[in-house]
């Protein structure tokens, strides 16, 4: 038998509230999620906006950047990074980050929080 | 199913290390721990730390799943409390049995307590644990004057502790009749003690102490020379005592001065248990340095899972720990005539001391004491382990620190294959040139990576760095100060590329000189390059998203994702109105003030929605930004001069504000600090700053490559008795002959010492003008100061870059609820951001 999963699409913003190659940061059912639009790579993605090092509401702040091929983003405290796409953590022990699907229809953002 | 089960009692730094040796080894091993203290091993070496900038997440020797994930049962909180050899269980605390094929016993040692009446009292403490840096702690707030019983490493360390809690007074109280008694001779004692006193440490030599005083609470000490001491705070450390209860009662042989007798297996007396770390007994002697304790642990694990390794021994070499005190020992430091020859070389002005003893024949090392200077102790050390032959004339590495740079090399060359460089992970030289070639490391970072070199103590790395610039240089490569992955070129040749080809963003100069995404390295420095080129407002043609987070919201970000606020007081010089107008702001935002070291104020604690609504308020008022968050000119600080004070001999605070409007908003490889004062007493400090100008008779003296910082040193005199238009002029071609050529992140000050030729070399090109550069120079720099503009004002009325100014962008107007405030001295502050923590 096939399993049905149904993405719920929660709608985040307008494309013009985004920054190109930068972060912003999105209250989501109260909580906080950083949306990032990789132009370089036509890309975009969400992660928590928490950085787990110290606990801090931060993550939108940070610079994106890539890694071999690997998109990151650097923590604006200690620059720790994170790959944008596994959530994984690129600089040492800390934990990994949350991240969520993002997609873009006319000009309107939906991010899913859970699948 | 696992075959055998290993019971390991203490999970303290040895015998974690034992854990992880065993599964690299075999995993064919049930491991089971069991651990006294509450919390899993942490890096007990840098506890101190803990005082300061690390949090216990940071000294953890493990991730949190780590037990887990490699399924080792982990009993913390919970001491073994007996052990029955013939049955071959342990019994804990909380009433577990369980049964052994090995035991490992890694219980370390506990603090050795004199037995002096009154050391129950309250305030009085050990230094061991975590715990006892708690206690210690919370007890130490508001108390004025400390003590330590015990000038040895660990005491000294737990002394500057105290003086870095806040307790000023603090003094260490010593039996022997020299500090570090095991590791230093008299005259190396009696000029680190000059050194302490410099840190606020007043040492009590051949002191014995015969009492604590005070009724319940310590308030005192009494001495056999009937000498009291007033204390409020006593922390001893007089030694340590291996914790060889458990082994004893179960009927292994021990020491008759303590420690569980091992053999070269590390193996007990009954031939099922080993002991390892400080509390194991090899050779009638106790190691209690972590090094010897990780070798125990590799030789018990490798015989454990049926190979061949012995321990023989372990060099005691140690380097203090105290910033700004350079102290080492290595080899045998006291040996003597017959048995050897002594060099000493002796500096009472700097504070140095060197001794180096050599075998008699003047062939070999065999130990030394290094005080004030101990950048060579990594290269002595190697040298006496290694037994290598000795230079003709072995005084010369007693000479200068330039000394650890060049020779090293052609040290580095002669030391064998088998020389061991980091010793608390065991890597060889072999190791790290294997890294270099085979696996391509070409710095300290990746080596610490592919070897784990470097990654504990630390006091490696200067040697690991300098072994892979020695390889590559070996193999032909040469030694380019790249940017990062995707820049190929030095800051230097990037910034005269990002010129030919007038580029003016971060996406065009990535597009045309480099590859990739870019990262958090290269966006800030070429943002600085942009910057310091066109001088154009930083967050404007997407180059926002390119800045450090400091420079991307004009604010130093805090902690808890809040900003400071901080105006450009010129010259520290400020109207009574415009004071009034920041306690207005301050009051208005609840923002905490406070004066900086910089001779201005500052104002913490501002949301980001809220920083617009702040510089509008300032901006309208006359005040501008302060640059507090950029890579570029702070304050000029200025002493009150020739206007009121009856020394002064100009107006130095006049030349101040000028100088300071002149360079504000100009972005460099590093922040500038600068200063004048109005005569030679010096009270603006300018011998301290990357430029500062002192009036004398005639002019101006003109001082650059000063810093305060981690690494103090003095300015050097480029001038003197210039008038105030030459010391500009002078001062613009410094300027940008330091923008132009440094290194990113480097002050003035380790521009000048990685230059060849020195001061000398820079006064040919700033003031004979030797490279031809000061006319292209003085008209660069007259662009950038013509091309400024206030930021903030820039900011906040310029709709596009305003609204980047908020939390939330789908709730503008909302702040962020997770930001917390505590209350303070009727102020308010950031809400400590290190969890507390929970046992
Ligand atoms: C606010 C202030 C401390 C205070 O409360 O007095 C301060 C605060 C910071 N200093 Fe400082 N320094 C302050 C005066 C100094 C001084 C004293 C001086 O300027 O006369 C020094 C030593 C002088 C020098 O730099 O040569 C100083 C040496 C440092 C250093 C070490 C630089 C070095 O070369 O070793 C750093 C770290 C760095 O820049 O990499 C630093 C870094 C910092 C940072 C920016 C750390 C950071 O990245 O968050 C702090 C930002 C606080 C904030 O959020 O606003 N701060 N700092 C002082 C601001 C002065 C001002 O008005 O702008
Ligand atoms: C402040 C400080 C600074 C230091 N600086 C240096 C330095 O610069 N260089 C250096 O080489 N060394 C330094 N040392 C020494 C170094 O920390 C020790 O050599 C090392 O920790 C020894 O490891 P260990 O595992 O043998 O003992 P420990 O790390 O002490 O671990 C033993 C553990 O066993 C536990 N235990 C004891 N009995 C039982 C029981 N019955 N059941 C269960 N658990 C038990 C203890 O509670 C403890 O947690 C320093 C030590 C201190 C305190
Ligand atoms: S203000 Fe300066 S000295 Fe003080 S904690 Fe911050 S960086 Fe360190
Ligand atoms: S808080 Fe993110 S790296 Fe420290």
């Amino acid at each position: 038998m096939e399993t049905l999963t149904t993405t719920s699409w929660k709608l985040a913003c307008r494309v013009e509230d985004t920054i190109e190659n930068g972060g912003v940061c999105l209250k989501l059912e109260d909580q906080q999620v950083a949306l990032f639009y990789f132009k370089r790579r036509n890309e975009w993605y969400a992660t928590q906006n928490e950085c787990p090092h110290k606990k801090q509401m931060i993550l939108s702040r940070g610079m994106i950047g890539s890694l071999g091929d690997k998109p990151k983003i650097a923590c604006p405290f200690h620059k720790k990074t994170f790959a944008l796409d596994t959530g994984e953590c690129l600089s040492g022990d800390e934990c990994a980050i949350k991240t969520y699907p993002v997609k873009v229809e006319d000009g309107f953002v939906y991010i899913a929080l859970q699948n | 199913m696992k075959t055998k089960t290993i019971v390991i009692i203490g999970n303290g730094m040895v015998g974690h290390r034992f854990c992880e040796k065993l599964l690299e080894k075999n995993s064919n091993f049930k491991l089971i721990v069991f651990g006294e203290e509450p919390i899993r091993a942490y890096d007990r070496v840098h506890l101190t730390d803990y005082f300061g900038k690390k949090t216990l997440d940071d000294l953890f020797l493990s991730k949190n799943q780590w037990y887990d994930e490699n399924n080792i049962d982990l009993y913390l909180h919970d001491p073994v409390i007996h052990v029955n050899t013939t049955e071959k269980h342990v019994v804990s605390q909380k009433g577990i049995c369980q049964h052994y094929d090995y035991l490992v016993l890694a219980t370390g040692s506990s603090a050795f307590v004199p037995s002096i009446p009154g050391v129950d009292k309250e305030g009085v403490f050990l230094y061991r644990t975590i715990d006892d840096l708690n206690l210690i702690k919370r007890y130490a707030a508001n108390k004025e004057k400390g003590t330590v019983i015990g000038g040895g490493l660990l005491g000294l360390e737990a002394a500057k502790a105290l003086v870095d809690l806040g307790i000023n007074e603090t003094a260490v109280v010593e039996f022997a009749p020299r500090l570090m008694p095991r590791q230093i001779d008299d005259m190396a004692s009696s000029i680190l003690q000059n050194k302490l006193q410099a840190l606020g440490l007043t040492c009590f030599l051949q002191k014995s102490t015969t009492q604590i005083l005070g009724k319940n609470k310590i308030t005192g000490l009494a001495f056999a020379d009937g000498s009291q001491l007033d204390s409020d705070i006593l922390i001893i450390s007089a030694g340590i005592k291996p914790r060889d209860e458990l082994a004893k009662a179960a009927g292994l042989t021990v020491g008759s001065r303590g420690g569980i007798v091992v053999d070269e297996n590390m193996r007990t007396s009954d031939p099922s248990i080993f002991a390892i770390g400080e509390c194991a007994l090899y050779n009638e002697m106790i190691y209690g340095l972590v090094a010897p304790g990780y070798e125990m642990a590799e030789v018990a694990a490798t015989t454990i899972s049926g190979e061949q390794k012995s321990f023989s021994g372990f060099d005691m070499s140690t380097k203090l720990k105290l910033m700004g005190v350079d102290v080492a020992s290595f080899g045998d430091p006291f040996i003597t005539e017959p048995h050897a020859r002594t060099i000493l070389l002796e500096d009472k002005n700097k504070g140095i001391y060197k001794r180096l003893n050599i075998s008699p024949d003047g062939k070999r090392l065999l130990g030394g004491i290094l005080v004030g200077e101990a950048a060579s102790y990594n290269m002595l050390l190697q040298t006496v382990n290694n037994n290598m032959l000795l230079p003709e004339h072995p005084e010369t590495l007693l000479l200068g620190e330039q000394s650890e740079s060049k020779p090293a090399g052609a040290g580095l060359e002669s030391l064998p294959d088998s020389a061991l460089i980091c010793s608390c992970e065991g890597v060889t030289k072999a190791q790290i040139c294997d890294a270099v070639i085979q696996q391509g490391c070409e710095n300290a970072d990746s080596i610490k990576k592919c070897t784990k070199a470097g990654s504990r103590c630390g006091g490696c790395v200067p040697m690991v760095k300098d072994m892979v610039a020695y390889t590559m240089k070996k193999q032909g490569k040469y030694i380019r100060n790249t940017i990062c992955e995707h820049f190929n070129f030095s800051r230097q040749e990037l910034f005269d590329l990002i010129k030919i080809h007038d580029l003016r963003t971060y996406d065009s100069v990535l597009d045309n000189l480099g590859t990739g995404h870019g990262c958090e390295v290269c966006k800030p420095l070429v943002s600085s390059l942009l910057a310091s080129l066109w001088n154009e407002m930083i967050l404007g043609k997407g180059n926002d998203v390119a800045q450090d987070s400091n420079d991307r919201f004009l604010a130093n970000i805090q902690r808890g994702g809040t900003y400071s606020v901080v105006p450009r007081i010129p010259g520290g010089e400020i109207q009574p109105e415009k004071l009034i107008i920041i306690g207005e702001v301050a009051k208005k935002y609840g923002l905490y003030t406070k004066i900086t070291g910089g001779q201005r104020i500052d104002m913490f604690g501002a949301h980001l929605n809220d920083l617009p609504f702040i510089w509008e308020e300032l901006i309208a008022a006359g005040f501008e930004s302060g640059h507090a968050y950029g890579k570029a000119l702070r304050t000029v600080k200025s002493c009150v001069g020739s206007t009121w004070c009856r020394f002064g001999l100009h107006d130095s605070v006049s030349f101040a504000i000028q100088i300071e409007e002149r360079y504000r908003g100009i972005r460099s490889p590093h922040k500038l600090k600068s200063a004048v004062s109005g005569c030679i007493r010096e009270c603006a400090e300018a011998q301290s700053k990357d430029f500062g100008i002192i009036a004398t008779e005639k002019g101006w003296n003109l001082y650059v490559c000063g810093n305060g910082g981690s690494k103090p040193q003095h300015a050097h005199l480029l001038v003197s008795d210039i008038d105030s238009e030459t010391c500009i002029r002078y001062l613009d071609r410094f300027l940008m002959f330091y923008i132009h050529t440094a290194d990113p992140l480097t002050r003035t000050a380790t521009w000048l010492n990685k230059m060849e030729g020195g001061v000398d070399y820079l006064r040919n090109v700033v003031v004979e003008d030797s490279l031809g550069m000061a006319e292209t120079w003085e008209k660069e720099m007259q662009a950038l100061v013509d091309a400024y503009q206030c930021e903030w004002k820039v900011a906040v009325n310029n709709p596009d870059i305003r609204k980047r100014f908020v939390h939330f962008v789908n709730a503008p107007s909302e702040k962020d609820e997770t930001v917390k405030f505590e209350e303070m001295r009727g102020q308010k502050k950031a809400a400590d951001w290190n969890a507390p923590i929970t046992y």
